[in-house]
């Protein structure tokens, strides 16, 4: 019996093996070797797009990174929390309605909507016709930053809200009626138990916006201009303007690598506050 | 005698529409094991969360010593209460479990601590405090819910189904455990169960409920010697309940046959139902007997047999330690001070 249920994963594993262990080893390859991609004779090992890497100008670009999507995953929490809460606190009939609304943005396709956002935002674009009519000061923050951390809260929110929701909704109502038992007040009891009680979906929260806002190429080429490159936008340029493979894999890499720093330190964080619940690791 | 602690007056809650609790009146007094005994449905849980704070009285009032707390929040009202699953915050170990509430009455570090270490004692979970909850037998986890409240010295225990979720025998060992405790702290204790053998084995008082509506108030001995109506008869150990007509005063007539008895005060000739306990009737030889039938089936239940006896109108549970083959025709007799007659309910 247990061997005929195992057959079933063999499907997954195969696709596994030839769509994500396969390129990532691909990659790898081509981030320690340097040469013409095209021809396999030509090439030979080197550090080089490692090395190449060490340059102010993409270390820069690396930390922005960085930085926008920490902001935007900040964002995401502050605006998701209280949401999740709400919809967790709404009476049963509400609740899939409120969770229907959460989610249809997501039904539509994720360039469309960034799309959208180009056209509201731009100089010319919606808001600012509306701030015309009533000769209000024009808002400028597209292309730049802001417009890009916008994008990135827009499109990843719903990933933050669902995990904490899911979280929230399945702790005990009896362990809340524990604390105010106990002596807990509203605020006492939040802050003591229903908090500490959904770390492992807040966790989850940031892990799932933190990591396409880090990566994303399209957000901060449509609502970035060219102006503000990130990461990427950097991989992209790499393998379809420069051509240069080597360095393109030599940034995912290193992309690769400094997300899953960042996911353990967020589940040791996690395992300290909270012994019984599992983290990403 | 101790002052009531807790008085319910004419309580009632309604849940869309359907009445769980029906105007109910019942005065705890201090220091007492009080269990509410009933059916699952019978509004006994309602009844306790209205007290505990976390259901609104529909109508009716709370009084906790003489002071109204209708509108009190759970959090100001001075009784804790112990969940049917234990409740307990899976995020802290068993010590933080226990602090919670005296952390949140800003106790000192020592103060906690000496409570603490008292109130280990007393469940018999020192050495624990640095457990995880989620790492605790069932048992274990029970004891720290039992601890996190009787540390707060409330002046009344809630109780909700607490054993509900043990084993037969560690459910045994848990209620000697608690009536110990009770006696040990000397605090209220409001229990809420569905098991009558729990009830009787620890309760000062038992309150036997039935949809919404409190049946019978009295001690065990009572509940179970002199059950008001055919509910309670059932609900509470093994009983067979039998149409009867009481002719006078101390006579009443069981199967077509006259038998004495020690009640009184019925209208002559008025319908009855009759509670003979199994452990009561008498298996006699059939030349001597009133009631004659033959045995139909005998299972062992350990300390006794369970027989059932039958003839052509009636058919009787009988527990006797002498066995009698099934098949073989016995009589039956019963002592006038175990036949219990209660009036007939009306049907509404």
């Amino acid at each position: 019996m247990k061997n005929r249920f195992r057959m079933l994963s063999y499907p997954y594993i195969v696709w596994m093996a030839i769509f994500i262990i396969g390129p990532i080893l691909l990659i790898l390859f081509y981030s320690f070797t340097s040469g013409n991609v095209h021809d396999l004779g030509s090439m030979s090992f080197s550090i080089g797009s490692y090395k190449k890497l060490f340059n102010l100008m993409y270390l820069k670009v690396i930390a922005k990174s960085f930085y926008l999507a920490a902001v935007a995953t900040a964002l995401c929490f502050l605006l998701g929390y209280p949401v999740a809460l709400i919809i967790v606190k709404a009476e049963a009939r509400k609740r899939n309605l409120l969770m229907l609304f959460f989610l249809v943005p997501i039904w539509m396709n994720f360039l469309l909507r960034t799309y959208a956002w180009m056209s509201i935002l731009s100089p010319n674009g919606f808001i600012n016709r509306i701030l015309a009519f009533f000769g209000l000061p024009m808002l400028n923050i597209m292309p730049g930053q802001s417009a890009v951390v916008l994008g990135m809260v827009y499109n990843f929110l719903p990933f933050m809200v669902l995990p904490i929701y899911t979280v929230l909704s399945k702790i005990d109502k009896s362990v809340v009626e524990a604390a105010m038992d106990l002596g807990a007040n509203n605020l006492a009891t939040f802050i003591k138990v229903v908090f500490p009680l959904s770390i492992p979906g807040i966790i989850t929260g940031i892990t799932m916006v933190f990591m396409p806002a880090v990566s994303t190429f399209v957000i901060s080429r449509l609502l970035g201009g060219g102006k503000d490159l990130l990461i990427g936008n950097l991989i992209e340029q790499q393998f379809t303007v420069q051509r240069d493979w080597h360095f393109g894999s030599a940034l995912s890499i290193v992309l690769m690598v400094l997300i899953l720093l960042s996911m353990a330190v967020m589940s040791s964080v996690d395992k300290e506050e909270h012994q019984g619940g599992g983290g990403l690791f | 005698m101790n002052g009531p602690i807790i008085r319910l007056n004419n309580l009632t809650k309604q849940f869309d529409g359907v009445t769980v609790v029906d105007h109910i009146n019942l005065t705890i007094k201090e220091n007492e094991f009080v269990t509410l005994l009933g059916p699952s449905g019978c509004g006994k849980t309602t009844t306790l969360r209205m007290i505990g704070g976390f259901e609104e009285p529909d109508e009716g009032d709370i009084f906790f010593q003489d002071k109204k707390i209708n509108d009190l929040p759970a959090y100001e009202r001075n009784v804790n209460t112990i969940f049917q699953k234990y409740a307990l915050f899976t995020h802290l170990n068993v010590y933080e479990n226990i602090a919670f509430g005296l952390r949140i009455k800003k106790l000192s570090k020592s103060a906690i601590n000496e409570r603490i270490e008292t109130i280990l004692k007393l469940v018999n979970l020192e050495g624990y405090e640095k457990r995880h909850v989620d790492s605790l037998s069932g048992g274990q986890q029970q004891r720290v819910a039992i601890a996190r409240a009787l540390v707060n010295e409330p002046k009344v225990l809630l109780l909700d189904e607490p054993l509900g979720a043990l084993d037969l025998k560690l459910r045994k060992g848990m209620q000697i455990e608690l009536i110990n405790m009770q006696k040990r702290v000397g605090i209220t204790f409001l229990y809420v169960t569905h098991d009558q053998e729990e009830a009787l084995t620890m309760s000062d008082t038992i309150v036997v409920m039935n949809e919404g509506v409190i049946n019978q108030v009295g001690t065990p001995v009572d509940i179970y010697n002199e059950p008001i109506n055919r509910f309670v008869a059932d609900f509470i150990g093994e009983s067979n309940i039998i149409d009867g007509i009481m002719n006078y005063d101390f006579c009443v007539t069981l199967d077509g046959y006259k038998f004495e008895c020690v009640d009184k005060g019925f209208e002559p000739n008025e319908p009855v139902d009759v509670v003979l306990r199994p452990e009561d009737l008498e298996i006699i030889d059939v030349e001597n007997a009133k009631i004659k039938g033959t045995v139909r089936s005998v299972v062992f239940k350990g300390v006794h047999y369970e027989m059932v006896i039958g003839n052509e109108s009636m058919e009787y549970i009988v527990h006797s330690t002498r066995m009698r083959p099934v098949g073989s025709s016995v009589g039956l007799d019963i002592a006038a001070g175990d036949i219990h007659v209660m009036k007939k309910e009306t049907e509404i």
